[in-house]
């Protein structure tokens, strides 16, 4: 009903969540296309090697990337929900939100460089 | 979301924490210079290893990614939390099947 | 600054409209002001709730531009950008009308959480003995001064995704009752706080604490009672 839905949830801690589901859910739709994709070596060596090649692409190249960064997020961010319910409260919470992003994306660059 | 499922899915969690460590330099190291199917296989065949390692993995992920779909289809979309929960078991049961049919393919295939 | 602000106002009930009213500005001027105006001067049936208009008993708490606020406590110049306020009531609550919510729902999760002191002596028993700076007591002091105006329950999406949870005011208080060396209803109470809609279910978003306005900060009480509860589940002292 109300109209201002997006107001206190422009905030980091509440963006870092949304993050943290939505790349747990893109993770979970991704795993079993990696199982399929692996269980092609039943068949043989080569139809995982065709495969293999096909990845080469760069669309999958960055797409790759972006897994990697979504499996670092949502790994880093999971640790910080971790220490939450598991220690004493620290204060600084936005600020690890952050730097688990970023910590991420830098990953997933360096990645992303490597592969091209 | 109860007691049980919270410890399921925080203990599935914390393991997979290392597991996934190990899995990102796995995948670093893998793709130093171009990966090629026989790279993978000769490393993986036949070891006993790498077949426990990732028959950990595919356990917690099963049971770590089930639980999380659960909560999400419980709060977004109209199922009943009934129907949630199965639809996140049989989730997780594809996911476990699936694993393990990789590992089978990369170890002993 | 410009004469008048366009403000607008939630109207009816749950299926109700915005209405806008042209309310004078003035100088230190708070949002139940110009909600008080409209009342008086403009549209007398509308319905709102205050009583202390100093920001000490949190009746005034609604929607202000899309956030839970106390309305005595929010001034005009540091939200109305553009001369414009939207003004609802609470979110997560049934509407009885206007700005004015139905709080049964708030509170009768406070009983689900068992948020109820359960006294373990008689008059005729010494007095329970507490230092102030043990641990427990710490932990209680730094989330009882919660008024129970609703902020956090409106703010908080997994009340508004979960219409089981007990949210987060009702946790916070399990979890004051918890530290409370005089309580003995502690095995009730972590069990209720460990079943459907109870502790669990939180996200660590943390806009309870972001915006309460006694700055109390239910995540950690929550995350406190995760903790409790799990001790309590491995020890078989919970069932789950």
């Amino acid at each position: 009903m109300s109209t201002g839905l997006i107001a206190h949830r422009g905030s980091v801690l509440w963006i870092a969540a949304m993050i943290h589901r939505l790349s747990g859910l893109g993770l979970a739709v991704f795993l079993p296309f990696h199982f399929l994709a692996l269980g092609l070596a039943i068949d043989s060596n080569a139809k995982l090697e065709s495969f293999l090649r096909w990845t080469d692409q760069p669309w999958v190249k960055l797409s790759e990337s972006g897994l990697v960064f979504l499996l670092i997020v949502h790994l880093l961010g999971g640790l910080r929900v971790l220490v939450i319910e598991n220690m004493d409260w620290r204060d600084g919470q936005k600020q690890l939100a952050t730097l688990a992003a970023a910590a991420a994306a830098v990953v997933a660059f360096i990645f992303l460089v490597r592969v091209f | 979301m109860n007691i049980r499922l919270y410890l399921w899915q925080r203990g599935t969690a914390a393991l997979l924490a290392p597991l996934v460590l190990v899995h990102i330099a796995v995948i670093f190291y893998a793709t130093r210079q171009g990966l090629s199917a026989a790279d993978v296989l000769s490393r993986t065949h036949d070891s006993i290893v790498w077949a426990s390692y990732y028959a950990l993995f595919v356990a917690a992920v099963s049971i770590h990614a089930s639980i999380g779909l659960r909560n999400i289809l419980a709060e977004w979309s109209p199922l009943t939390p009934r129907a949630a929960d199965w639809f996140a078991i049989m989730f997780g049961v594809l996911l476990a099947m699936l694993g393990a049919r990789a590992i089978y393919a990369v170890v002993l295939a | 600054m410009a004469a008048e602000l366009s403000v607008s106002v939630w109207r009816g009930g749950e299926d109700g409209r915005y209405e806008t009213y042209s309310v004078p500005r003035r100088e230190s001027q708070t949002v139940l002001d110009v909600v008080t105006f409209v009342q008086r001067n403009i549209d007398p049936t509308l319905s709102y709730r205050f009583a202390c208009r100093v920001g000490v008993c949190g009746s005034c708490a609604m929607t202000v531009n899309g956030k839970p606020r106390w309305t005595c406590r929010t001034h005009v110049s540091k939200v109305a950008g553009g001369g414009r306020l939207e003004i609802g009531p609470l979110e997560n609550l049934p509407v009885i009308k206007d700005l004015a919510t139905d709080m049964q729902p708030f509170f009768e999760k406070w009983q689900q959480a068992k948020g109820v002191f359960a006294p373990s002596k008689t008059r005729y028993d010494d007095i329970e003995q507490i230092p102030p700076s043990s641990p427990e007591r710490r932990a209680a002091d730094a989330a009882i001064e919660c008024i129970n105006c609703g902020v956090c329950y409106a703010a908080c999406d997994t009340v508004r995704w979960n219409k089981d949870y007990f949210g987060p005011a009702a946790l916070n208080r399990a979890w004051t009752l918890v530290n409370d060396a005089r309580d003995a209803g502690n095995a009730e109470r972590l069990q209720a706080v460990s079943e459907n809609g109870g502790c669990h279910s939180c996200h660590s978003h943390q806009s309870c604490q972001e915006l309460c306005p006694q700055t109390l900060n239910p995540t950690a009480s929550i995350a406190g009672l995760k903790r409790r509860t799990l001790a309590a589940y491995l020890k078989g002292e919970i069932k789950g």
